[in-house]
């Protein structure tokens, strides 16, 4: 009979939850005012059928995909971010750190996203079509002219395949893909073994932002690339890191504009 | 452990559906929702402070997941399977089953933020402190929308007239 009963107090009898101090008080209240135990018991009888309506999904089977636990570096159900972030740490930890090949590196975010598509297409482009026996390129480095010519064309720009024979990979040819907004090039050049080196082009990069080499493990395949001017470059192969270097940097000097 | 803050997050599955559900009626979106708020929560578990209710952490998640997607894509006003119900003809053996679907539609429509508190209370049984930590609100607002949210619930399934207007056009 001491404090006046509140609306908390009125909400919290309905869930049981009124401190035992206060239980007398407000049972009270309610015996002298029957419209509002009334609205009491309404709202209780709430609480009641909401568990009746939505308990029956306690039962139900939860979709696996739901209960599936990520492998934190596999990509499963949840594959991009987690990627991103292991590119990231490669490029933040010591991945890019030997291979500054143009003065400053530019600043990692804001070619993040452009940068950060062009290894993982280039990694698709080159699982897609390294295993293939038959037609592994679209016009081979037999026609190099005309492999020459056409791609200039279709891109817009002179291109001209670096030669890798030095090293041992002799160019096959090439082909057209798409790419996010036009057209992009690969190269396939092969070894002695059979092995197969891609070197995917592109001339999307809008940020005309130049950037350091950079090096992207995509599952089985390791990417070098880099940007120059609006030209994105990826080197794919399923060789080690430092081999992989030592060919990227023939491209890049066989690139570099005189 | 690692492991069993795993086996926690998984154990929580069948409330959080069972929420989401209640808060968005339509299973598929509301699997979607969970399916974001375990992709967040496996992002986050290092955060989760042990010791706390896990639940009261996913349905925070769940929370603000919920307003980012009512912010970026307002749903439409009132889906017509969540209104064919009303418009049944009641009075058969099945009343108390027609009741419990009157009772979907009306939760439906209640503001978000009342439907949030409410069923957190009603069906989730969270402390009133912890709605409050989980949706980021103090104490007093989730009290305030609790009220709001189990008259307006009430009125609605006595087909009474509601103190303010239901939905605004345009």
């Amino acid at each position: 009979m001491n404090a006046p009963v509140t609306e908390a107090e009125l909400q919290a009898w309905v869930d049981a939850r009124l401190p035992p101090a206060r239980r007398a008080a407000v049972d009270a209240y309610l015996a002298r005012h029957p419209d509002q135990a009334a609205r009491l018991a309404a709202y209780r009888a709430q609480n009641a059928d909401l568990r009746a309506l939505f308990d029956p999904v306690l039962d139900e089977a939860v979709p696996p995909a739901l209960a599936a636990v990520p492998r934190a570096p596999q990509p499963g159900r949840w594959p991009l971010p987690l990627r991103l972030a292991a590119m990231l740490a490669l490029m933040l930890g010591g991945g890019a750190g030997g291979w500054l090949l143009r003065g400053a590196a530019a600043p990692a975010l804001q070619v993040a996203d452009n940068a950060a598509a062009l290894p993982r297409r280039a990694a698709l482009a080159h699982a897609v079509y390294t295993p293939e026996v038959r037609h592994p390129v679209e016009v081979g480095a037999d026609q190099q002219a005309h492999l020459v010519a056409w791609l200039s064309k279709r891109l817009g720009a002179p291109l001209k395949p670096p030669q890798l024979d030095k090293l041992g990979y002799a160019l096959e040819g090439g082909r057209l893909l798409p790419g996010q907004s036009g057209p992009v090039a690969q190269f396939m050049y092969r070894d002695g073994n059979g092995v197969r080196l891609t070197l995917y082009v592109s001339t999307e990069q809008t940020h005309n932002r130049d950037t350091a080499f950079r090096f992207a493990q995509e599952g089985e395949v390791g990417v070098f690339y880099w940007i120059d001017g609006r030209f994105g470059y990826a080197l794919s192969g399923d060789l080690d890191k430092t081999a992989l270097a030592t060919l990227a940097n023939a491209v890049y000097a066989q690139l570099e504009p005189n | 452990m690692q492991h069993d803050d795993s086996a926690a997050l998984v154990a929580c599955l069948p409330r959080l559906r069972r929420y989401a559900r209640a808060l968005l009626g339509a299973r598929d979106e509301a699997d979607d929702l969970v399916q974001d708020t375990m992709a967040r929560g496996w992002d986050k578990l290092s955060s989760w402070r042990r010791g706390t209710d896990m639940r009261a952490w996913l349905f925070g998640i769940m929370h603000n997941l919920h307003v980012d997607r009512l912010r970026s894509a307002p749903p439409p006003a009132a889906p017509i399977e969540d209104a064919l119900p009303l418009a049944a003809p009641a009075g058969d053996a099945a009343a108390g089953r027609l009741a419990l679907r009157d009772l979907d539609s009306a939760l439906r429509q209640l503001p978000p933020e009342q439907r949030e508190v409410l069923l957190l209370v009603a069906l989730e049984e969270l402390r009133y402190e912890e709605v409050a930590a989980a949706l980021d609100i103090p104490l007093g607002t989730v009290m305030s929308r609790l009220s709001r949210g189990r008259e307006r619930l009430r009125l609605l399934m006595e087909g009474q007239p509601l103190p303010s207007p239901l939905k605004v056009i345009k």
